[in-house]
């Protein structure tokens, strides 16, 4: 058992308010979602806002109203592998371009944390910062290059 | 930047490659035999009729058969079925695990049945050579960057559409889909092989959702479809080792 866990973290600019017509599907797949997340093998943690559910009332950049963000933690690259893209999430995945904006810069990003640390939206939003710096490494990475645990 | 920080949610390529065995640089100097040679030899190995019964039989079965089972099936008997199947093995096509079929452990239990299934590894063979794949692989980038996810499913929903027969079991079947119903419930049909595996991993949303779009197609159809026919609506369930969609009936 490794004492790191693996944190996740995603931006995404949604193509309208949150509140409005063009999201209310994706706003209702979350429960649903969100659940089988945290019913998932090697779930560790999610972000939510002060409303306790989801992150959807988080704002990364204060100026931009219509960029989620959205973190999590888990045991390992795997686990989450599975979840993202092996299980319901999937269906959803494919509906991204419905409420989601192409990003031409990375919106993703990967890295290990100490088991128990709890990463803020600040630190979240620092490491995308960093692959989009500095590419893939080991302090922010992506599933195309995963990086192991440290090991002390 | 680099293209891994644009496009992270190709998933794992090297993954993909994997599987679908070894890349071009693999070519053996000694002999001079490449990728093409391989390809030729274990698709030889099917030129036999009764051998490639038995590997159509073993690449269909939920999960893997031991040598009486294929034996049945073939029609031929035990010895003639394991000098077959293993041939099948030495070609790349099959793969062999051993499992105790009695389910019982422990001192007493007897040995381990030796069992077949289909190998993960792909084979291609193309002649002129062609390159589709690698036609593929650069197209699904494009439109990832691009962000068409939707136009791309919709163009697989109206050629689905076109392609669609009378029964939507069997265009699947036609389509290399490999269905077959799930143990315990009849209402339910999952597809065992996925005809995009390399291309899915490595770009999972995008390919997944074109697949579904592609499968919502085929299994509609148009309005003109026989009436009376099973209907079947197609859904997301992905799972290891199959296709991510399922078949429900309606």
């Amino acid at each position: 058992m490794t004492g790191f866990h693996l944190a996740q973290v995603n931006v995404g600019r949604i193509v309208a308010p949150i509140d409005g017509p063009e999201l209310a599907c994706f706003v209702a797949e979350l429960p649903a979602i969100n659940k089988l997340a945290e019913e998932s093998p090697g779930f560790v943690w999610r972000m939510v806002d002060d409303d306790g559910a989801d992150a959807t009332t988080l704002r990364p950049d204060g100026a931009d109203d219509l960029l989620l963000v959205n973190c999590s933690v888990w045991e390992s690259v795997e686990v989450l592998r599975d979840y993202v893209y092996r299980s319901d999430h999937l269906r959803v995945l494919t509906r991204r371009r419905e409420w989601f904006t192409r990003m031409t810069e990375a919106h993703q990003a990967l890295w290990w944390v100490p088991a128990g640390h709890r990463p803020t939206v600040a630190e979240a939003v620092e490491r995308v910062a960093l692959l989009r710096e500095h590419g893939s490494g080991p302090r922010a990475f992506t599933f195309r290059d995963p990086h192991p645990a440290p090991t002390a | 930047m680099s293209e891994e920080q644009q496009d992270p949610e190709r998933a794992d390529p090297e993954r993909a490659d994997r599987e679908a065995g070894e890349g071009p640089e693999r070519a053996d100097r000694e002999t001079g035999e490449g990728p093409e040679d391989e390809a030729l030899a274990a698709l030889g190995a099917l030129g036999d009729p009764v051998r490639r019964g038995l590997y159509r039989f073993v690449a269909a079965a939920p999960a893997a058969v031991g040598r009486d089972a294929a034996a049945e099936a073939a029609g031929i008997s035990r010895s003639l079925a394991a000098f077959h199947l293993d041939r099948l093995v030495e070609a790349g096509l099959l793969e062999t695990v051993f499992r105790r079929l009695s389910g019982r452990s422990g001192p007493g239990a007897g040995r381990p049945a030796k069992l077949y299934r289909r190998a993960a590894r792909e084979h291609t063979l193309s002649l002129p050579p062609r390159a589709y794949d690698t036609a593929g692989r650069l197209l699904a980038e494009a439109v990832e960057r691009a962000g068409l996810d939707r136009e791309l499913q919709a163009v697989a929903r109206e050629r689905g559409a076109e392609q669609a027969s009378g029964d939507a079991v069997d265009t699947l079947r036609a389509h290399g889909y490999e269905p077959f119903h799930e143990a315990g419930d009849e209402d339910v049909v999952r597809l065992r092989n996925c005809p995009f595996h390399a291309l899915a991993e490595e770009f999972p949303a995008l390919v997944c959702g074109m697949n579904l779009a592609l499968v919502e197609g085929l299994v509609a159809g148009r309005d003109d479809r026989a009436a009376g026919a099973d209907r079947w609506s197609a859904e997301m369930s992905p799972g290891p080792g199959r296709c991510c969609v399922a078949l429900r009936r309606f």
